[in-house]
């Protein structure tokens, strides 16, 4: 009887006694001593308490959902090493999508971990501070996940023994390496404007998705795994996203212009970075699951579309140049593609030219400018390396100022034409590879001018020495193993062997 | 006689990632723990400064005046990365879980008697907001160490105590039959309570502090070496003769949780200070300082709870983490 007696509290106010209850105001040591950075950006916030929780978790149903996920994954992980699951993906050449995100985003997903414990100290509300937290914790989940499927194929494959080490030195991980940093050093609210609203709710459908789908199309049933697991994680975190753009929106109009400019500007900078997942999806996939054109047309033109109408009505307009990106989207592969064919002697995973029919492929998807600007380039490319004369790249490229990607891009108006941008300050030139990329760099001199440019440092003698295998050394490369084409390669003999093998037995 | 399935045998060609088996000094199979631990912070080539603070790097050794030849000698003995860790914590929460729904279903708690009712509500709901300060520090550390060794037992430590928060919320709950109004006055207590007002000055004081080695040692050795013997074993003693029975079902976690934080801590001190006689002497004036202000702070609420029995307790405290520390090789 006395138990029915008692008022049972709604999900929302428990929550909220559970959690922002637990604050208090400073009064012995002064609030702006005790949360420093939190108003140094411009942002105004009048009343921390309108921030709406985004989800609403308490750490005991935390440690139970996640432990049950946990549970589950790590099961598919063992099974999967004690039964050779390598061998049932479609081909070796899937292998280099996983090398590209185990050196290039697992790491992402701790510079995230580091990340959110920051502001999730730093903010002086309750409500944001416990939010970010939960992320952070489950970044680290994401990383060690990541690095724990991936081990198995690290035992049989090249180019994923040394993730960390590269993702500090090796001149194409620089791009997201200094996206993040970009990110990191960033003020608090900027950082979840770029992490939070741009890469995880904005892009997300554009680069974690396109990685998880392309191993449940290519038989790699542990990323696969992970990426189904780690499903409601992102979920909740694209809920995050969208909560901290309408509380600063909501809490002042002179958040406005602020909250716009960082949006044009991660807008821009995450889909530099998304030339990457691009040239993955259309080249590195044995089994295609759609091309770059149509996942943007669907996840940036339509969601995106839709998510910025929201906006409208506080005064929000759609990312400066997207409508450039879009233009890019026809484009943007078959130029990262063959930067990375260029230098594929330089880089920890292998290139090559696509057989015919997944040229014809390319040339259905895209029907006015592949079969105009790249399928004869490709041709040409696998002509040559069929008369033993492979072409490699000698010169050192030029690199963007601010998204550190080879200046190869072209106008998108004029395929033949290199696009790119310059900068005077404090009496140096600057290049840019794009108006977007150079409005950046314009807003901020003073910290791109700080950027660590892998080829400037190569030129100064700062990586490992004067030849090109002394960098590549120093990269802690195998040598003809790790990079260079992959016809001929270890990983394309070793597959060849267990596949005839499978077939006798 | 043995049963043998027949498999498909592959040598693989390498048994681990190369950082991995450096550090092993072979290439062989490596641990869980081992492979999403090490060298898994980035180290150098940082591409800006932070805006918020450009005096230090993304990740930075000088935040601490600790040095190291190598910020991977120490290593988490529970071997928690975030698969383990979520696993024991459930397991831990489980239990308490149990024990809640029990109290709850049989009435228990109003067994007890109500003068101890109200002194529970007094000592132990505004340690809700010192938890709440820990997984403030805690969260401050895993921010700014170096190393994802000890970044991530901060971290774990962070989510920990926002978790015991909530317990010690959800045991003012059951006291005021889920009104909330135990944890309003807690608050008026934690804000004005004479009581209270060490407590929360030397917390408010440790949100300032700058080198987070200092700070972790100011946390977790001094503060939680005051709070989890207090707390939940002298306190727990005195409600025996009042019908605690319910409120030491509802210590369990509690008291599990302060031991595993020993395992960790203590070997880390153990570790840092071996390192070097200057490490030895750093760890020795932060716990030197902060736990004689924790035996200060907590002075009033120890004898407010125990009366005469208040400075054998607080004697007692502070021999162990005198005990403590130098088994860890620091003089307090």
């Amino acid at each position: 009887m006395a138990e029915k007696r008692k008022k049972k509290l709604g999900i929302k106010q428990r929550y909220s006694m559970l959690t922002r209850g637990l604050g208090w105001d400073t009064t012995y040591q002064d609030m702006d001593k005790v949360f420093p950075y939190d108003n140094y950006e411009g942002i105004i916030i009048h009343d921390w308490e309108g921030w709406e929780d985004p989800f609403r978790l308490t750490m005991d149903a935390y440690w139970k959902f996640q432990s049950e996920k946990e549970k589950k994954l790590y099961a598919v992980i063992d099974s999967f090493a004690q039964n050779n699951g390598h061998l049932g993906i479609t081909d070796a050449r899937y292998v280099n999508a996983l090398k590209l995100f185990l050196t290039g985003v697992s790491p992402l997903e701790y510079q995230a971990a580091r990340g959110f414990t920051h502001v999730g100290r730093q903010f002086r509300g309750v409500g944001p501070r416990v939010a970010c937290q939960m992320q952070a914790i489950d970044e680290l989940r994401h990383v060690q996940t990541q690095i724990h499927s991936m081990s198995h194929y690290n035992k049989y494959f090249d180019g994923l023994h040394s993730a960390p080490h590269m993702h500090d030195r090796v001149w194409y991980l620089s791009v997201p390496k200094s996206f993040f940093d970009d990110a990191r050093t960033a003020g608090p609210f900027e950082f979840l404007t770029s992490i939070s609203f741009a890469f995880e709710y904005v892009l997300t459908n554009l680069l974690f998705v396109p990685f998880m789908s392309g191993a449940a199309f290519n038989g790699d049933m542990a990323t696969v795994t992970f990426g189904f697991s780690a499903q409601s994680d992102e979920a909740r975190h694209m809920t995050l996203g969208l909560e901290v753009i309408k509380f600063m929106l909501e809490q002042d109009e002179r958040n406005i212009p602020i909250v716009q400019r960082w949006m044009d500007k991660w807008f821009w900078r995450g889909t530099r970075m998304l030339a990457l997942v691009a040239m993955m999806m259309d080249y590195m996939l044995p089994k295609r699951v759609m091309s770059w054109r149509e996942a943007w047309d669907i996840y940036f033109t339509e969601a995106g579309g839709a998510l910025f109408a929201d906006l409208a009505r506080y005064g929000i307009k759609p990312p400066k140049y997207a409508d450039i990106a879009t233009k890019e989207a026809e484009h943007i592969s078959h130029q990262a593609w063959h930067i990375f064919y260029n230098y594929t002697h330089a880089a920890a995973f292998h290139t090559w030219v696509p057989g015919k029919e997944e040229l014809d492929w390319l040339s259905e998807k895209y029907p006015t400018t592949f079969d105009k600007y790249y399928r004869p380039r490709l041709e040409y490319l696998d002509k040559e390396e069929k008369a033993g004369r492979r072409f490699y790249n000698d010169t050192l490229p030029m690199l963007c100022q601010v998204c550190q990607i080879p200046m190869g891009f072209t106008d998108m108006d004029d395929p033949t034409t290199i696009s790119f941008e310059v900068s005077e300050y404090n009496g140096d030139k600057y290049h840019t590879c794009s108006l977007g990329c150079k409005d950046i760099f314009d807003y901020e001199p003073a910290k791109y001018v700080q950027a660590w440019l892998p080829v400037h440092q190569i030129y100064q003698g700062n990586c490992g020495g004067a030849e090109v295998p002394d960098v590549l050394k120093w990269y802690n490369f195998n040598l003809g193993a790790d990079n260079l084409e992959y016809n001929g390669s270890p990983d394309q003999k070793l597959w060849d062997e267990w596949q005839a093998h499978r077939k006798k037995a | 006689m043995s049963l043998e399935i027949k498999t498909n045998v592959i040598q693989p060609r390498r048994h681990t990632y190369d950082h991995i088996a450096k550090r092993l000094g072979a290439d062989k199979p490596a641990s869980r723990y081992q492979e999403g631990t090490w060298d898994l912070q980035p180290t150098t080539n940082f591409h800006y400064r932070p805006t918020w603070d450009p005096s230090r790097e993304i990740y930075d050794k000088s935040l601490t005046a600790i040095e190291m030849e190598d910020w991977y000698s120490f290593n988490d003995p529970r071997q928690l990365y975030y698969g383990t860790y979520t696993m024991a914590r459930h397991k831990m929460m489980e239990a308490e879980e149990n024990h809640f729904k029990f109290i709850n279903k049989s009435n228990m708690m109003a067994s007890m008697n109500e003068a101890w009712q109200q002194k529970v509500k007094e000592f132990l709901l505004p340690m809700r907001h010192y938890e709440w300060g820990a997984n403030m520090n805690n969260c401050d550390c895993s921010d700014k160490a170096y190393g994802t060794a000890i970044s991530q037992v901060a971290l774990f430590a962070a989510m920990d105590r926002l978790g015991i928060a909530q317990i010690i919320s959800r045991v003012g709950l059951l006291l005021d039959d889920s009104t909330g109004k135990s944890l309003d006055q807690a608050k008026v207590d934690w804000m004005e309570n004479d009581l209270w007002q060490g407590v929360r000055r030397m917390t408010e004081d440790s949100f300032v502090v700058k080198d987070w080695f200092e700070l972790l040692v100011a946390q977790n050795l001094s503060m939680d070496g005051v709070v989890f013997p207090l707390f939940y074993q002298h306190f727990d003693e005195a409600g025996q003769q009042h019908g605690g029975a319910p409120m030491s079902m509802l210590n369990e976690f509690m008291q599990d949780w302060g031991k595993d934080e020993k395992r960790w801590l203590d070997h880390l001190l153990k570790v840092t200070a071996a390192e070097s006689p200057e490490n030895a002497a750093l760890l020795s004036k932060w716990a030197s300082v902060w736990t004689d202000r924790a035996i200060e702070a907590f002075t009033p609420i120890a004898s407010h709870v125990l009366g005469g029995g208040a400075d054998e307790a607080m004697t007692s405290i502070r021999m162990e983490i005198t005990k403590r520390a130098q088994k860890s090789g620091i003089e307090i």
